[in-house]
């Protein structure tokens, strides 16, 4: 299955796939999602910043799939390989945070819901916004 | 504070109905231009610094910055104009000789632009490069004089070493230290993928590509730096650096702030000591002693690799030239006054040197005149900015062209000449590990290999109009070139008619 | 191969989509004493809020049983396993035949004797229909007395709150939520539900109930309108019991799920799990923990080995917009960082951490979470990172390559 993989030597922590991914999944333009959305949207990626290597994390859609187990609500499913989320069933919990060894479920902009990578599957045709969005090719959408 | 004289030289707008203030412009810069200020809640910009280098214009994703000249100006003058002045004052408050990168800025006159190419039309007509086939295949070196059959019949000729170009466009030199190791290995994988060569500079071979020697031109300079049998071994050619467009006369400094241990590895200096190649070889006083390190740089690699003797197009480059040809080099190199350079004291880059146009032609000739041009291969450098120029500098008595900046452009550099400064946004120029990794080479590499792809295609169409369908055909063929609004003199020396002759 | 089980909650979804991984021909029944859809237990308190619809309570969509072949006999209550026949006897007398049983039974919520009780009308916090009642007994600015200041009391309380419910909670313990907080966190906690205007008042318990009165035994009297008992939960382990097998505090069963009974497996509340932050055997009575064990118990009864393992009390929950997210044992060197509205508190035994508690911001707790699950070494990461938040970068540049894919040349 292909999945979004980041390689550090490339990442240049610019932050930019945070902004393409939340825009993305915010059904905006980059524009009205940052200056005329009443919350800013929160990215499904997050960029690790160091004092040398950097690199963006997101859902590695793992085998293990401890969020989809744990989930309280049922709101988390896989679907062809890919674990989404139901936003309308979502209250909450975070048990998924708890669970996810990744860090990569996130709490959305209202604080009162999770939101996870789903590979643009809901959003975008082809490649994640991360990937596409990416100035230096360090995240990769490909089959290892 | 202190006042400051100078003008900032750019202005940046933002268009705050576009700012999202994601900072990347912030994140990106290395000379610390803007910043997010969180009082104000928006981005903020130090113009005084901004070298205009578009690498915060490329990467907004909203498009909300420009860079444009400042306005505000120094009252006009027409013989003090305002970079005169910003000089001084630097001067004035360093008491420095002053330093520039990239080559000559200058408004001198761009031969290449007065220069029309011929096309065919009812004789000899054009051939389509798309259905028929088109060489640019090029080979540098030694033309055998004379070839003898004994009486089985068999072919008897002088054997001397060659490089084989899969088409006439070479990388020129730029040395590890002047650039990172990633624009290094983005060159020697296009290299390598196009079937032809980079050349390694001053600066030694990184370890890491030996693997791509056969794609490999070495350098040795007055410096010597990482230079060892190994290193001579490595390449497919040596090429002697005598001098360099955009810096002639003068010899190179690394500033040891640069040399990390990579750097010191490949150079085989100390960390953090400067590099400094000297304004001459110290051996080489003469054409004779030219002779002898040619000659023992094929002793040193047993006859195999054809020599390269570099030089930068001064005033009297013909007879240097002659000289070279004499000297036992295979090849010879002529790098024009707007070559380009990693760093290069202003004066001498603004106002030494002459242009490869005029060189080119007039070493072309000194040397058919003097019936020793198959003696070697013409390599022209020093500015060839498109597939154009390139037909033009063959047809003018090239065998094959250098570029360099060309190849910088597309792995990113937009030309803001602070190659000295190790700031490089773009990753190409600096050895600072934050900025290195900016440039993937798996992108950079790809983009050379477009770029070069594209020309050849180019040259291949331009030839096709021509009726020509070899690079062999062109090369010294000025009949295909006629001048426009050039002078008589000028005209003499290109060798070429003007247009509607 | 014929599967039966007992219980139609997360250890039996679990079960079902264990046994579907490997098995997808075998017959499935489900039984169940409540007549619903498979539900979330931990939903009664979000839909009693109205944060949860009626539709969105289910645990798994409405085909789910047709999807995966399951058979459900729901509503009618299993009342006997016997062993040498194979089969479960239903209250109704019917006797279901099986080849491998999944008994994942839960827990019942825990009434302590108390003086009076019977006067009160009072409820208990655990089911569907529990919470239906209540429902239907709630009137707008009710004077509400929980018993029991754990999770159980609080998300009743928190549910309550919108309601207008003037409630009192009263715990014998010092402190709320003793099962997942220290001291300090908890008074933190306690001092913020507090602020939303629920009254505690510990260390102390009911002497005497009367219909609408409580009289404490530190002198207090508390007036209600509805009375919630939320003290604690007993695991139903009478089935297993009363057909011989090993029962401690829970049901006891191997590392593949199995009770000590031929053909019967276990998973969820009703059984004890082997905490491997703390080393000991324990009821985790957790949502998460219950799934997987059912599932690793389907996989077995499929007949394929697997183990479950690295089990740890772990906790996510949150109330009135606070959260809370814990995890492991806290018996060990303790870090702790705090801020007005957010406590973290690190717990480090052996050169690992052990447990956690974050409260307020939760963010990436997994990664800490897995640490403790990994049984990692403090010495294979930064732990200057590890206490800074959780991260990736703490990890050595090989343990994430092999936590994130790989590296690309």
């Amino acid at each position: 299955m292909k999945k979004v993989y980041v390689n550090e030597d490339w990442c240049l922590a610019c932050h930019l796939c945070e902004f393409y991914c939340a825009a993305a999944n915010s059904g905006k333009s980059l524009i009205n999602a940052f200056k005329y959305s009443d919350k800013k949207p929160v990215p499904r990626i997050r960029v690790e910043e160091g004092s040398e290597v950097n690199f963006a994390v997101q859902c590695r859609h793992c085998d293990a799939k401890p969020c989809v187990k744990g989930c309280i609500a049922g709101a988390l499913s896989v679907v062809d390989g890919v674990v989404v989320c139901d936003e309308n069933k979502c209250v909450g919990c975070y048990t998924c945070v708890l669970s996810c060894p990744y860090g990569c479920v996130v709490i959305d902009e209202e604080g009162h819901r999770i939101q996870k990578c789903d590979l643009c599957t809901k959003n975008h045709n082809g490649e994640p916004a991360c990937v596409q969005g990416c100035p230096n090719k360090a995240i990769v959408f490909e089959e290892r | 504070m202190a006042v400051n004289f100078n003008n900032a030289l750019f202005e940046i707008v933002r268009n705050p109905d576009r700012c999202i203030k994601c900072r990347v412009c912030e994140r990106q810069c290395a000379n610390e231009v803007h910043k997010y200020d969180p009082e104000q809640d928006k981005m903020v910009a130090n113009e005084l610094n901004c070298v205009d280098c578009q690498r915060c214009v490329c990467l907004c994703p909203t498009n909300a910055l420009k860079i444009r000249p400042n306005e505000n100006q120094f009252r006009m003058n027409g013989n003090w104009n305002m970079q005169l002045m910003d000089e001084v004052y630097k001067q004035a408050g360093s008491g420095g000789v002053l330093l520039s990168a990239m080559g000559n800025p200058q408004n001198y006159p761009v031969y290449w632009d007065k220069i029309l190419l011929n096309a065919s039309q009812v004789t000899n007509p054009p051939i389509d490069p798309l259905r028929e086939p088109m060489e640019t295949k090029t080979f540098l070196g030694k033309k055998s004089q004379k070839i003898t059959y004994d009486k089985d019949g068999k072919a008897h000729y002088e054997k001397t070493p060659y490089l084989e170009l899969d088409l006439p466009i070479m990388f020129s030199a730029m040395s590890f230290g002047s650039i990172s190791k990633n624009a290094h290995e983005s060159l020697a994988r296009a290299a390598t993928a196009l079937g032809t060569y980079y050349n390694t500079g001053e600066g030694g071979l990184h370890r890491d590509f030996y693997k791509y020697g056969k794609n490999t031109i070495v350098q040795v300079a007055s410096g010597r730096f990482g230079v060892f049998k190994g290193y001579l071994d490595a390449g497919a050619a040596v090429e002697i650096k005598m001098g360099q467009g955009a810096k002639p006369g003068i010899g190179g400094h690394l500033p040891g702030m640069k040399v990390n241990e990579e750097i010191s590895r490949t150079r085989m200096i100390p960390m953090g000591a400067d590099a400094i190649s000297p304004a001459p070889h110290h051996d080489i006083y003469s054409i004779e002693d030219l002779r002898q390190l040619v000659n023992s740089l094929k002793e040193a690699t047993n006859g195999e690799k054809p020599i390269i003797v570099k030089i930068a197009a001064v005033h009297n480059v013909a007879a240097i030239a002659s000289g070279i040809a004499r000297s036992g080099a295979d090849i010879i190199a002529i790098d024009g006054f707007r070559g380009g350079t990693g760093a290069a004291p202003t004066r001498i880059r603004d106002n030494v040197g002459i242009p490869i146009e005029l060189a080119l032609a007039s070493v072309d000739s000194r040397l058919r005149d003097e019936g020793i041009r198959n003696d070697v291969s013409i390599v022209a450098a020093g500015s060839m900015r498109s597939a154009a120029d390139v037909v033009k500098a063959i047809a003018l008595g090239a065998d094959a062209v250098y570029i360099a900046t060309a190849a910088l452009l597309a792995m990113g550099c937009h030309l803001c000449r602070s190659c000295n400064t190790g700031k490089c946004n773009w990753g190409i120029a600096t050895q600072r590990a934050d900025l290195v990794k900016r440039l993937n080479p798996n992108v950079a590499y790809e983009r050379l290999v477009n770029l070069v792809t594209a020309w050849d295609h180019e040259i291949k169409e331009i030839m096709g109009g021509m009726g020509i369908n070899s690079i062999e055909s062109l090369r010294g063929n000025r009949l295909m070139l006629r001048g426009i609004g050039l002078t008589q003199k000028e005209l003499d020396i290109l060798g070429i008619m003007h247009a509607g002759e | 191969m014929n599967y039966v089980i007992i219980g139609n909650s997360a250890a039996a979804i679990g079960t079902i989509s264990g046994i579907r991984e490997i098995d997808s021909t075998g017959k499935i029944t489900v039984i169940s004493d409540e007549k619903y859809h498979t539900y979330s237990r931990p939903l009664i308190s979000y839909w009693l809020e109205g944060k949860v619809s009626d539709k969105n309570i289910y645990y798994r969509p409405a085909d789910f049983y047709e999807k995966n072949g399951v058979e459900t006999i729901l509503g009618k209550k299993a009342v006997k396993i016997e062993k040498d026949k194979k089969c479960v006897v239903l209250e109704d007398g019917i006797s279901v035949p099986y080849d491998k049983l999944m008994v994942a039974t839960g827990s019942k919520p825990f009434v302590p004797p108390m003086n009076g009780l019977e006067k009160t009308n009072y409820h208990t916090f655990m089911s569907y229909d529990s919470v239906k009642t209540i429902r239907s007994e709630l009137r707008e600015g009710m004077k509400v007395l929980i018993i029991g200041a754990g999770l159980i009391g609080l998300k009743a309380a928190e549910a309550l709150h919108a309601y207008n419910a003037k409630i009192t909670v009263v715990d014998m313990a010092d402190r709320i939520l003793p099962s997942i907080l220290d001291e300090r966190a908890a008074m933190k906690m306690q001092k913020y539900i507090e602020s939303k205007g629920v009254k505690f008042i510990l260390k102390t318990s009911a002497e005497e109930f009367t219909e609408h009165k409580a009289k404490l035994k530190n002198g207090e009297d508390v007036d209600f309108d509805m009375l919630i008992v939320a003290v604690g939960v007993r695991p139903n382990t009478e089935l297993i019991a009363d057909a011989g097998g090993k029962v401690e505090r829970g049901v006891i069963t191997d590392m593949t799920q199995k009770t000590s009974l031929d053909d019967i497996y276990s998973a969820g509340d009703c059984t004890v799990s082997y905490d491997a932050s703390s080393d000991t055997e324990k009821i985790l009575a957790l949502l998460p923990n219950a799934y997987m064990q059912g599932e690793v118990a389907g996989r077995n009864m499929a007949g394929r080995e697997f183990y479950y393992v690295n089990a740890i009390p772990m906790n996510a929950i949150g109330f009135f917009g606070k959260h809370i997210i814990s995890a492991g044992s806290y018996d060990g060197e303790e870090y702790i960082a705090e801020t007005e509205n957010t406590y973290k508190k690190l717990v480090f035994r052996d050169n690992r951490l052990v447990g956690y508690i974050l409260m307020g911001d939760v963010e990436r707790a997994g990664i800490y979470t897995s640490m403790i699950k990994e049984r990692i070494d403090l010495g294979e990461v930064d732990v200057e990172m590890l206490k800074s938040k959780p991260q990736m970068m703490m990890f050595g540049k090989a343990r994430r390559e092999e936590k994130l894919g790989g590296i690309i040349k």
